[in-house]
C-alpha cells in the first residue's frame, strides 16, 4: 500500500477521525480542542473532517479542551484531544482528572519546551512533568508510529481491564512538523481494530456521583485499582499489537525497543525520535568494532522496569540521554532507569536536545567515548546538542 | 431555613416523587442551596437530568463515596470546569437522540470567578446546558473568603473589615452573552422561581439561573431567616428578580418597593455587615441606580401574581 505524505500531526488527526467514526454504532465521538504550537495542525484537519456522529468543540482554553473530553467520555463517547507544552501544563488540572476518573480519553502531545523564555522547539518536560497523573504514556519515534499508536491507544484505553486515558507523544517540529510517507488505513480496517466504545461506568439515569469525595480509605482503594490497571497494560497491550497485527499487518513497536543488544557491552537508552539517531551511532560503532547498543523506552507510563532490567542484565555502562532536565535532580528517564541496572553498573545521564537542540549521530558517539573513559558515574552531565 | 416554601405551593404529582435532595446530605441547616435544590426537584417534575457540580458545597453535600444525596446522576468536575464538562455531557446527549437536561449547578466561586472563563465561551457557543448558579455570595466551603460575588461591606475571613469592591453583575454579564434565557430567582417567590426553572429546563440552548441562596455560616445569620432574609433583599430592591429573554427583553418579575426599611432590617439580620458600617443609606443610591438602568432597559412590569 503507497504510503501518503503527511505530518505527524496530520497523522495523529487522520486516526482520531478514523477511531471517531469507528465509534459510530455506540455513543459517538466528542473532541474539546484548542490551539498551541507545534499541536495546531492537529486540531485544525479534526476540526476540517467529517465524522458520522461526531461533534469536534473548539473550546477557549486547554483546561476546558480536556474538560469537555472528560465529559465526552463521562457520557460514554470516544474522545481525542491534542497540546503541547504550556498548554499542557495548563491543562493539567483535568489531565489529572480525566485519569483519576478512569475515563478512557486519548490525547497526542506535541512535545515542546516549557516557558516562558517562548521556545517552541522540542523537550520531553511537558509530559513528563505529568508523569504522575495516572496515564499511559507512550513516546513515538516517527510518524507511522504516531499513526499507529494513537489507533493503539484508543483499544488499549478502552479495554474493560484498562480503562485508563493515553498520552501519546510525539516531538514538537521534529514529528509533528516533518512530512513523511505514512500509510493511513481505511475506514474498514479501523472498523475491525476498534470495537465499539461500551465504558461500564458511562453515565446513565441511574442517581450516581462519578469523582464525588474519597475519604483515606476509598482513595487508598481508588489508587490500588488504578494501580492493578496500570499493571495490567503490557499484557493487554501484547494483544492489542496482536490485534493491529492481524489487521494492519505490521506489529506495533514493544513497550521497549532494543537495537544490536545482544552482545553489547555498553548501552545508550533514551526516548523518542533520539532514539533513532543513537541507533544510526550504534551502526556506526559497530562497524568500528565497538560493541555499542541502543535501547528505546516507547512506554514511560507504566513504566517498563521489568524489560529494562532484563535488557540491562550482565552490561557494566550504560548512558541515559534525557531530552529533559528535572531542575535540581536531572533526567527523568535516568532517574527512573538507573534502578533498574544490577548494582555496580555505571549509569551515567545526560541530558541532551533540551529546547529543541539539534541531537546528531556524532554528539551520540561523543557521550558513547565519554561513557567508556569514566571509572564511575558522576552527576548528570547537560551536554549541548546543536543549534 | 425553617419557613416552609414548599408548603405555600400548591400540591402537584410531583410531591410524590423522590426529591432532588435527599435526607441524609451534609448541608448547614438554613442552606439556601438546599432550598433552592428542593425548588429544581418540583421544577424537574421527572424531566431527565444530569448534574454537573463544580468543587463547590454542592460537591460535598452529596456525602462520600459509594454514596449520594442526589435523586440523580451527577458528574463532579474541578472547579473551573462545569461548563465545559457539561458541554462534553451535553454534545454526547444530542449525539444519542437523547432529551437529558445537562445541569451545571454551581456555587458563585466557580461561577464569578473561576468558572467564568468556561462559562462565558459555552454561552458563547450556546451550548444545550442550563447553568445554575447558587450565590452565597462567598467561598463557603472554604470556610467563608470573599468571591467576586461578595457584597460590599460584608465581611469574609480574608476581608475581616468588610469588602470593598461592588458586586458583580452576573445575570447582566451573562445575558451580554445573547443567551436564549437569562434569569434571576427568589427562594421567598417559589412560583416564580420553579415557572422560571421549568421554562430554563425547556428552552434549549444555554440558559442561566441566579439564586440567591443565604448561607447563615457565612452571612452570620439564623439558620430560621433565610427566606425572609431574600425577601427582603427583593423589596429592598438588593435582589432584583428578572428574566432577560435572547439577551435584549428583560422582564421584571417581582415589582420592588425599594423600602428602606426592608434594606435596614436585611442589613441588620446579618453580622457580617457589622464591622464594615455599612448603612442602608449609602446602599440606596447604588439601588436606586441599578433600578433606573434596568427600567430604561425592561418592558411593561408582568409582576409574579400573590407572591412578595
Amino acid at each position: 500500500m503507497p504510503g501518503v505524505l503527511v505530518s505527524a500531526n496530520h497523522a495523529a488527526a487522520l486516526a482520531a477521525t478514523l477511531a471517531g467514526r469507528a465509534n459510530r454504532g455506540a455513543r459517538g465521538f466528542c473532541s474539546g480542542v484548542y490551539p498551541i504550537t507545534p499541536s495546531t495542525e492537529c486540531m485544525e484537519l479534526l476540526c476540517n473532517q467529517e465524522i458520522e456522529k461526531g461533534s469536534v468543540v473548539r473550546v477557549e482554553s486547554e483546561h476546558s479542551a480536556m474538560a469537555v473530553c472528560i465529559g465526552a467520555a463521562a457520557g460514554g463517547a470516544r474522545t481525542f484531544t491534542t497540546s503541547a507544552s504550556n498548554g499542557i501544563a495548563y491543562m493539567a488540572e483535568n489531565v489529572v482528572a480525566a485519569a483519576l476518573l478512569r475515563l478512557p480519553v486519548v490525547m497526542v502531545a506535541a512535545n515542546r519546551t516549557l516557558g516562558p523564555p517562548w521556545n517552541v522547539w522540542a523537550d520531553h518536560g511537558d509530559t513528563l512533568m505529568l508523569r504522575d497523573s495516572g496515564w499511559i504514556q507512550l513516546y513515538c519515534a516517527d510518524n507511522q508510529e504516531v499513526l499507529d499508536s494513537v489507533l493503539c491507544a484508543f483499544r488499549l484505553a478502552e479495554d474493560p481491564r484498562v480503562l485508563l486515558p493515553v498520552m501519546v507523544c510525539q516531538e514538537g517540529f521534529v514529528l509533528s512538523h516533518t512530512m513523511v510517507q505514512t500509510e493511513v488505513p481505511t475506514q474498514d480496517e479501523v472498523d475491525r481494530f476498534l470495537p465499539p466504545l461500551a465504558h461500564p461506568g458511562r453515565m446513565t439515569t441511574t442517581p450516581r456521583a462519578l469523582g464525588g469525595i474519597d475519604v483515606p480509605h476509598t482513595t487508598e482503594v481508588h489508587r490500588e485499582q488504578h494501580q492493578e490497571a496500570m499493571d495490567r497494560v503490557f499484557d493487554v497491550y501484547r494483544e492489542v499489537q496482536d490485534g493491529f497485527q492481524a489487521v494492519f499487518g505490521r506489529r506495533p513497536a514493544d513497550p521497549v525497543v532494543a537495537y544490536r543488544t545482544e552482545d553489547a557491552e555498553a548501552l545508550v537508552v533514551s526516548m523518542g525520535t533520539i532514539a533513532t539517531t543513537v541507533e544510526r551511532a550504534v551502526d556506526d560503532a559497530r562497524s568500528r568494532g565497538e560493541k555499542l547498543g541502543a535501547i528505546r523506552v516507547r512506554a514511560f507510563r507504566p513504566f517498563p522496569a521489568a524489560a529494562l532490567a532484563r535488557l540491562f542484565r550482565g552490561v557494566r555502562r550504560i548512558a541515559v540521554l534525557d531530552r529533559d532536565i528535572s531542575l535540581g535532580f536531572g533526567g527523568v528517564l535516568w532517574g527512573e532507569a538507573r534502578g533498574q541496572a544490577e548494582p555496580g553498573t555505571l549509569v551515567q545521564g545526560y541530558m541532551i536536545g533540551l529546547g529543541g537542540g539539534d541531537v546528531r549521530p556524532e554528539h551520540v558517539l561523543a557521550i558513547a567515548a565519554d561513557l567508556e573513559r569514566r571509572s564511575a558515574a558522576g552527576s548528570p552531565v547537560l551536554w549541548e546538542a546543536g543549534p | 431555613m425553617s419557613e416552609s416554601v414548599l408548603a405555600s405551593l400548591p400540591a402537584e404529582r410531583s410531591s410524590s416523587h423522590a426529591p432532588l435532595l435527599r435526607p441524609g446530605n451534609a448541608n448547614c441547616g438554613g442552606c439556601g442551596m438546599s432550598t433552592a435544590f428542593q425548588l429544581f426537584g418540583r421544577a424537574v417534575d421527572g424531566r431527565p437530568v444530569l448534574l454537573v457540580i463544580p468543587a463547590s458545597c454542592a460537591a460535598v453535600s452529596i456525602g462520600p463515596f459509594p454514596y449520594t444525596a442526589l435523586g440523580a446522576p451527577a458528574v463532579l468536575t474541578t472547579f473551573g470546569a462545569a461548563a465545559a464538562v457539561a458541554t462534553g455531557l451535553s454534545r454526547v446527549a444530542r449525539l444519542n437522540g437523547e432529551a437529558t437536561r445537562v445541569v451545571c449547578w454551581a456555587g458563585d466561586g466557580g461561577t464569578y470567578d473561576i468558572g467564568m472563563a468556561s462559562l462565558s465561551a459555552a454561552a458563547e457557543r450556546d451550548e444545550d446546558i442550563l447553568y445554575v448558579c447558587y450565590d452565597n455570595e462567598i467561598y463557603g466551603n472554604t470556610g467563608g473568603q470573599r468571591s467576586s460575588a461578595t457584597p460590599a461591606g460584608a465581611a469574609t475571613t480574608n476581608t475581616p473589615l468588610g469588602k470593598v469592591e461592588q458586586k458583580k453583575d452576573i445575570l447582566g454579564i451573562v445575558a451580554a452573552h445573547r443567551v436564549p434565557y437569562a434569569a434571576s430567582l427568589s427562594l421567598a417567590h417559589p412560583q416564580d422561581a420553579i415557572r422560571k426553572m421549568r421554562r430554563a429546563l425547556d428552552t434549549r440552548g444555554f440558559r442561566f439561573l441566579h439564586v440567591l441562596a443565604p448561607c447563615p455560616t457565612g452571612w452570620k445569620s439564623e439558620p430560621a431567616l433565610g427566606v425572609e432574609l431574600v425577601r427582603l433583599a427583593v423589596r429592598s430592591g438588593l435582589f432584583p428578580v428578572l428574566e432577560v429573554i435572547e439577551g435584549r427583553t428583560l422582564v421584571v418579575n417581582v415589582e420592588p418597593e425599594l423600602s428602606q426599611e426592608a434594606l435596614e432590617r436585611y442589613l441588620s439580620l446579618q453580622r457580617r455587615f457589622l464591622k464594615s458600617g455599612v448603612e442602608a443609606r449609602a446602599l440606596r443610591v447604588s439601588i436606586e441606580r441599578r433600578w433606573q438602568e434596568l427600567r430604561s432597559r425592561s418592558g411593561p412590569p408582568a409582576p409574579a401574581r400573590g407572591e412578595g
